[in-house]
């Protein structure tokens, strides 16, 4: 457009969404800082939460010193990692070293552009939303891979192998999920798929909403699946060798995908930024801390799984589900797409009960002992 | 209650088994031959009257003119223990049968004896030091020492 | 066409963030499972037999506090009966139900640390584990009073023990007994039936009952294997006769039934607890004994049930001050022998998990 003087600048004008003030690039701007804004501070956030909610949990008070309430307790941690000294192993890949923690941050900060925050209110309204979404996520296992591959132990390799191997299980339950709630909206478009919510889907399908937060909770490193970075066994994971900027990059990485996981969630499943009195971001924030409160009460509650458990876990029981799910659902959309909500709502929620009963009798995980 | 088997009438018996094994049998222990102390091992823990398949311990003690290892067995069955007791005169390199073969749990412990008061063990598939390191000189347990 | 692999070694430890402490495992991996394992210790020696023979028969007891720095309590009681059996001192009636109330509490605060580092190990991110710590600090308060110390109490005497109770002792064990079986069915309802728990637990490091007892192990290793052996039972020390309890037992011998089984002891411990508040006599905590004892030449062998397994000491005296030769039978270094078994043919996460349900504290394993 810059460097082609002919193009006809009416026509580009005319490209921009009706309701917006100023250019393309001006939307394009006033977002990025929001997005970067929201995914920072909602963050700090994240682990305010994380931290004085497993607290409580566990019967202590969690940090109160840093700020009212330990609020500050997280800027606190940030001054701390950043002004720490950078240790390269010697024997490291520098150039991989280096890279690992931005190839891991940056396809989760682009995760974000699709996400809707208001009507209309997204960086990027792709009429690919979610399929956009599910590539991108996967980029930053690369990352996570070239962390444990540079850094030259033999800790973080493993940490880094199992990483990858547990992320390409659970990826495809995590889209066979995704596939049935568009069955029912009807649009690969977030912000389509919010405005058909005039019930919320995580009614009309249960079964998807748990395998998506199962998978997504695997996918993130979250307990518990956090076998790859289980303090108790492999030090730290594939990030036993970073300290400073790194680290914290890595840190960020953690929990920015768990925020980007509950925006998912919310906007598939909790109805996005929809509700009835207050204004429509602040239902999606509430929305977006309450996914993520679950998750932090069931990391407090349960114990860890073995690698092997986890990926019969995925191959066994979640894809042999996922797939029953999509099928009903397709079948449901084709056969009766007319029915009644209410009706719809009890005969899936009676189906996902069926269903996770049954399997879990048949279920034997992992296996035992190997002959030597 | 354990009862702890009186060392005269084991002794009696092992005696008919292997002649002029035991050296001298008290109210609370038996000495025997440090040769024969597999073969008297085996006994006790094969016979199915006395059925010895506990080892308590193994120990050492250093006095000055011989070295005294002193084992203690338990039979869980019929709740009824013995002390057996060997010597080695031996001052430079004191060498005792080990028990590995018959009682596993005898392992570590040879391993600590052999370590901390030097006497060595035939037979024992792993005779390294255990709790001082490799290349450390002496055995801190003898009275000799320090 | 099979792709070509090699095995690789690999050092779990010596330091690690598991809570038993300084101890090096030398794994032999082939991808993820173990082939070979090899146990290092003696990162903690510091030659406690030794100096045993240079202090007094009443020095030694602050040095046996620091063999099991978790339950000293009982390291303390195994000493002290064997020089009274060396002896023959007579120990009196009140002395004996305090050593058994300071046994019992001390079990049951071991007991709590082990399980809670078990469930650490496992996964379930220090939640039960700050629960029992919970409990744990209630027991410590009550040692508090009655020694003054919070971990390493030498309270036992030859003779009896040091002093004796303060009056609020009484009334606060009576609430802590009428108020622990209720957070031990706390731990059970959240734990016990846990789908993740018993597939990472149940069948997991299986140790048999004729490899149990050739291996020389004890303790609730050993009664979970389905050996019925508690030395409280078999050869019962101090008044252990007097009072009625049972001894729980596993049936397969996997880090499941090790688990149960402690948990089930913690309620047999209440049990004998509150048997020992109802009897108990007034009267001396100390039978006269000179202040250095000077046994006549001899030997003796006391052992008891401490919350690891069989604590034993083999005390050879020739009549002078000090021990001529004091011999510790640590029962966590005997329980270490089947850890090799134990462990190959499991992955990495399991051994860790094995490990943690023999349970071991380095103090002893090392002296």
């Amino acid at each position: 457009m810059i460097l082609n003087p002919s193009l006809n600048l009416e026509h580009y004008w005319q490209t921009l969404p009706p309701d917006w003030p100023g250019g393309f690039w001006w939307h394009w701007l006033v977002f990025t800082v929001i997005i970067i804004a929201f995914v920072l501070t909602l963050v700090m956030g994240y682990i305010w939460i994380e931290r004085r909610g497993m607290a409580r949990m566990q019967a202590r008070l969690g940090p109160n010193r840093a700020g009212p309430f330990g609020l500050l307790q997280p800027v606190a941690d940030a001054i701390k990692v950043l002004i720490k000294e950078d240790i390269i192993p010697a024997n490291a890949d520098k150039i991989v070293h280096w890279l690992a923690p931005v190839v891991a941050f940056v396809p989760v900060l682009m995760i974000f552009a699709v996400v809707p925050f208001q009507d209309g209110a997204l960086l990027a309204d792709l009429n690919i939303g979610i399929l956009y979404v599910v590539a991108i996520s996967s980029v930053s296992t690369v990352g996570i891979f070239m962390a444990g591959w540079g850094s030259n132990s033999k800790y973080s390799l493993l940490g880094a192998m199992r990483n990858v191997a547990a992320v390409v299980s659970y990826e495809i339950p995590l889209m066979l999920s995704v596939i049935s709630v568009v069955l029912i909206a009807g649009s690969l478009s977030m912000n389509q798929i919010v405005m058909a919510q005039n019930i919320p889907f995580i009614l009309l399908q249960p079964l998807g909403f748990l395998l998506f937060f199962i998978a997504g909770c695997a996918e993130i490193n979250r307990s518990p699946f956090d076998l790859m970075e289980a303090d108790s066994e492999l030090v730290a994971g594939f990030h036993t060798e970073y300290s400073g900027m790194k680290f914290a990059l890595f840190y960020l990485v953690e929990y920015a995908e768990a925020l980007a996981i509950s925006a998912i969630i919310t906007t598939l499943f909790l109805g996005g930024w929809r509700g009835p009195v207050l204004p429509p971001w602040l239902w999606f924030v509430l929305k977006v801390i309450i996914v993520f409160f679950v998750m932090v009460w069931t990391r407090t509650t349960l114990p860890r799984v073995r690698i092997d458990q986890l990926m019969a876990l995925a191959w066994k029981f979640l894809f042999p589900l996922a797939l029953i799910n999509l099928i009903i659902t397709g079948i449901q959309v084709l056969a009766w797409p007319e029915a009644l909500p209410g009706v719809m709502i009890l005969v899936n929620i009676a189906i996902m009960v069926i269903l996770v009963l049954l399997w879990s009798r048949f279920f034997k995980l992992g296996w035992g002992r190997v002959e030597v | 209650m354990i009862l702890a088997l009186s060392g005269k009438e084991v002794a009696a018996q092992l005696e008919q088994q292997f002649p002029g094994s035991i050296i001298e049998s008290s109210e609370n222990n038996l000495l025997a031959k440090s040769e024969s102390l597999l073969d008297i091992a085996e006994y006790l823990k094969s016979s199915p009257e006395l059925d010895f398949d506990y080892l308590n311990y193994i120990t050492a003690v250093d006095y000055y003119d011989y070295f005294e290892v002193v084992y203690q067995f338990t039979s869980l069955k019929h709740n009824h223990s013995l002390v057996l007791k060997t010597r080695c005169y031996d001052r430079e390199n004191p060498t005792v049968p080990s028990i590995v073969r018959l009682y596993q749990g005898a392992d570590f412990q040879e391993r600590e004896i052999y370590d901390l008061m030097g006497i060595s063990f035939n037979g024992h598939p792993n005779l390294k030091r255990i709790f001082l390191w490799e290349g450390f000189h002496g055995h801190p347990l003898r009275k000799d020492y320090l | 066409m099979a792709i070509k692999t090699e095995p690789f070694v690999l050092n779990i430890g010596p330091v690690h963030p598991s809570t038993h402490g300084v101890f090096r495992m030398r794994a032999t991996l082939d991808g993820e499972v173990i082939i070979d394992m090899e146990p290092i210790f003696g990162y903690l020696h510091r030659g406690i037999e030794k100096l045993a023979e240079e202090r007094t028969y009443t020095g030694v007891i602050p040095l046996t506090d620091r063999l099991d720095y978790i339950a000293s309590m009982s390291n303390n009681l195994a000493y002290v009966l064997a020089v009274e059996k060396l002896v023959g001192i007579p120990v009196p009636e009140r002395a004996e139900y305090l050593r058994v109330i300071m046994a019992e509490l001390q079990r049951i605060a071991a007991y709590l640390i082990a399980v809670g580092a078990f469930l650490n190990e496992c996964g379930a991110f220090f939640t039960p584990f700050l629960y029992m710590f919970r409990e744990r600090e209630k027991i410590i308060d009550l040692f508090e009073m009655v020694s003054g110390q919070r971990l390493l109490y030498n309270y036992m005497r030859v003779g009896g023990v040091s002093q004796d109770i303060p009056e609020e002792f009484l009334p606060a064990l009576d609430k802590f007994v009428r108020e622990m079986p209720g957070f031990i069915d706390e731990y059970d309802r959240l734990l016990a039936e846990n789908e993740i728990l018993l597939a990472r637990a149940k069948g997991v490091g299986i140790l048999t009952k004729e490899m149990a007892i050739n291996c020389s192990v004890s303790g609730p290793v050993l009664r979970a294997s389905g050996v019925k052996w508690d030395i409280r039972k078999a050869d019962p020390y101090s008044i252990y006769d007097r009072f009625e309890f049972e001894i729980p037992t596993g049936e397969v011998g996997d880090c499941y039934d090790r688990y149960r089984v402690r948990i089930e002891e913690m309620r047999q411990s209440l049990r004998i607890i509150e048997q020992a508040m109802e009897q108990i006599p007034s009267g001396t905590v100390k039978s006269e004994v000179p202040y250095l004892i000077r046994p006549p030449a001899g030997e003796a062998y006391a052992h008891i049930e401490t919350p690891k397994g069989e604590l034993g000491f083999y005390l050879v005296s020739d009549n002078s001050i000090a021990p001529y030769r004091c011999h510790i039978r640590a029962p966590s270094l005997m329980n270490l022998t089947v850890l090799r078994e134990m462990v190959i043919g499991w992955k990495i996460q399991d051994a860790i998990i094995i490990f943690g349900s023999i349970d071991i504290t380095v103090g002893e394993v090392d002296r």
